[in-house]
């Protein structure tokens, strides 16, 4: 759905549902799932619609993944990073009744 | 001395003369024009770096890799070196989600509730400028929510923040000075859209007309008439379009759209909407500001005395959060909103207050000129701010149709507030941004009434999500310990002193 016209000098890679994605440093997780062809990062909490990226300025909350395990993350607002796993979320987030410290 | 900037919390202090929100032109002009006074100012700002939507990664990207973003992005680099040559706190990644009147002390001043890496603080402010920008006004069409349909911002976010442009079959659909800029920036960088499907009502020129005059004297007339022109000649423009819909099996593959009487399609891997830009008006209208109906723009905006000082003591407004102007207009506002902060802290005497507002007005008055035609001529047609259809998705986060929304008001629903309690209108997690100009709208059009008399959804704090760990992190105060335990203990107050 995107194309990158500018090759970045450096990249980094994190994974996206277990997949490796290339980024460049600086940019967003959103953006560079888009690049990468990604087009549904997850889907609705009422009806279980298939959602993607709608503002890209962190106003729509329609592109929220799970980062390194906290859910629900604007992946617009996060800049990538190497070694970053991202997961697409479905529906709503469950209350994780763990053992943490 | 130059710019600090503060990548943690702890790295702020508890209080300031006077806190910016937002680092997009606006902000960052109120900053210049405040810190040479001598003052404290904290800039706080949710992206990474300064500039704003507008101004967008201007510090990353090279002005010879990105040239088609036009000279407009690039004379942004003026403001943003100056601002970071300037001696001010500055705190990027930083969300501000609370703004209220402060409780203790004789000059309680306002507290803002802020969180930065996890972590969530209050600090205290005696005078606050909201620069929050602009959001662009919701095109609740059918099929809206299907990925691959988004924003002409976005397009222009994602060309601005990572260098990318769309791929495949790109249809921009809408109106409004943004979108046939965002073609030509598309143009630009070598991707033709594969058509622009405008929605300006046909007629609606002749309103405008009487507003020309303005036009043709203004900054806009030559540079919008070279860009329509470009972008007319090197893609097909549909105009007249009255209705869209985007079809699609889980991603946007088509798009149906309506002239006169006839229906057509063409295919899009990634549809662009537009139809305008509004006021964001989440923090102001948490803080209590008095919001007014601006009826040539169709949108709320902060009521405010002219230098940006909202009803709310204290709190001023700048830029296209305050009302839509631009990027130039938002840099003089900003200044304008600074120099009332000054005077209101003491450290400008009135009459060097008249000398510095003067120059400000006068290119305010000259800014101003072109604005009025430019509203009236891309207003968005009703069917595209009132979704005709009852199947039509209008809060994206709730999935709530406004068939729904048209019965909640036909039962009887007061406002748009107590529709929120009705069918959960508004109450997703974006709180209303992409819905609350729709509702309003619809509930007008309904009930015969004014828009300004109907009202908005009332923001309520937090304005952005934050977790339950980042609200742990608050320092616990005495009045926290004794809300959460009901009494002054004498645990509560060795909690209070281990803090």
């Amino acid at each position: 759905m995107f194309l990158r016209i500018i090759e970045p000098r450096e990249t980094l890679t994190f994974t996206f549902d277990g997949r490796p994605i290339q980024a460049a440093p600086g940019e967003s997780v959103a953006a560079a799932l888009l690049q990468a062809g990604v087009r549904v990062f997850r889907t609705s909490v009422p009806g279980g619609e298939p959602r993607g990226p709608h503002c890209l300025m962190g106003i729509c909350f329609d592109c929220l993944v799970t980062i390194d395990g906290v859910p629900n993350r604007q992946s617009c607002q996060v800049d990538a990073a190497a070694g970053m796993v991202v997961e697409s979320q479905h529906g709503a987030r469950a209350v994780e009744w763990g053992e943490r410290p | 001395m130059t710019l600090t900037t503060c990548t943690t919390l702890g790295a702020l202090a508890p209080d300031y003369d006077l806190i910016i929100v937002g680092a997009g032109p606006a902000g960052l002009a109120a900053a210049l024009e405040a810190v040479p006074a001598g003052v404290s100012v904290l800039v706080l700002d949710e992206h990474p770096g300064p500039g704003g939507q507008m101004y967008r990664a201007l510090t990353r990207n090279a002005p010879e890799a990105f040239g088609f973003l036009g000279p407009d992005y690039w004379r942004g680099a003026a403001l943003v070196e100056a601002f970071l040559a300037c001696p001010v706190q500055y705190a990027p990644r930083a969300t501000v989600w609370s703004l209220q009147p402060g409780t203790d002390g004789p000059d309680p001043g306002l507290e803002v509730g802020v969180s930065q890496g996890g972590e969530a603080r209050l600090l205290r402010a005696r005078q606050v400028i909201l620069a929050l920008g602009g959001q662009e006004r919701p095109m609740p069409i059918p099929g809206w929510t299907l990925p691959g349909v988004m924003l002409a911002g976005a397009g222009q976010i994602a060309l601005k923040s990572a260098g990318l442009v769309p791929k495949g079959k790109v249809v921009l659909a809408g109106c409004g000075p943004m979108l046939y800029l965002l073609a030509g920036q598309l143009l630009d960088a070598g991707c033709a859209p594969s058509a622009i499907l405008d929605t300006t009502r046909p007629g609606q020129w002749l309103r405008a007309l009487p507003r020309l005059p303005g036009l043709l004297a203004s900054a806009y007339f030559w540079k919008g008439l070279k860009v329509l022109l470009k972008v007319r000649t090197s893609v097909p423009f549909i105009r007249g379009v009255k209705a869209l819909e985007a079809l699609g099996t889980g991603q946007v593959e088509r798009l149906r759209f309506r002239t006169g009487g006839r229906w057509r399609e063409l295919p899009a891997d990634l549809v662009l909407l537009h139809q305008g830009v509004v006021p964001e008006l989440s923090l102001s209208g948490a803080a209590g500001c008095e919001l007014e109906w601006n009826p040539r723009q169709r949108a709320f905006q902060p009521r405010h005395d002219g230098s940006g000082r909202t009803s709310v003591p204290g709190v001023s407004v700048a830029g296209d959060g305050g009302a839509v102007a631009g990027a130039l207009m938002a840099e003089v506002t900003g200044r304008l909103a600074a120099i009332s902060a000054l005077a209101a802290l003491g450290a400008l005497d009135p009459a060097r207050r008249a000398e510095r507002e003067r120059p400000l007005v006068r290119e305010l008055r000259r800014l101003r000129r072109g604005r009025p035609f430019l509203d009236l001529l891309y207003q968005s047609r009703e069917a595209f701010r009132i979704p005709p259809d009852d199947s039509t998705i209008v809060c994206r986060c709730e999935e709530v149709r406004a068939g729904q929304v048209r019965s909640a008001i036909a039962l009887g629903a007061p406002g748009p507030n107590q529709l929120k309690a009705f069918l959960r209108c508004g109450m997703g997690p974006c709180q209303g941004r992409l819905c609350a100009l729709t509702v309003t709208e619809m509930m007008a059009a309904q009930r015969r009434m004014d828009p300004g008399a109907v009202g908005i959804f009332r923001a309520r704090i937090p304005v952005k999500p934050i977790t339950l760990g980042e609200m742990a992190s608050l320092p616990a105060t005495p009045e926290a310990l004794v809300a959460c335990t009901g009494a002054a203990t004498p645990l509560a107050a060795s909690l209070t002193t281990q803090r």
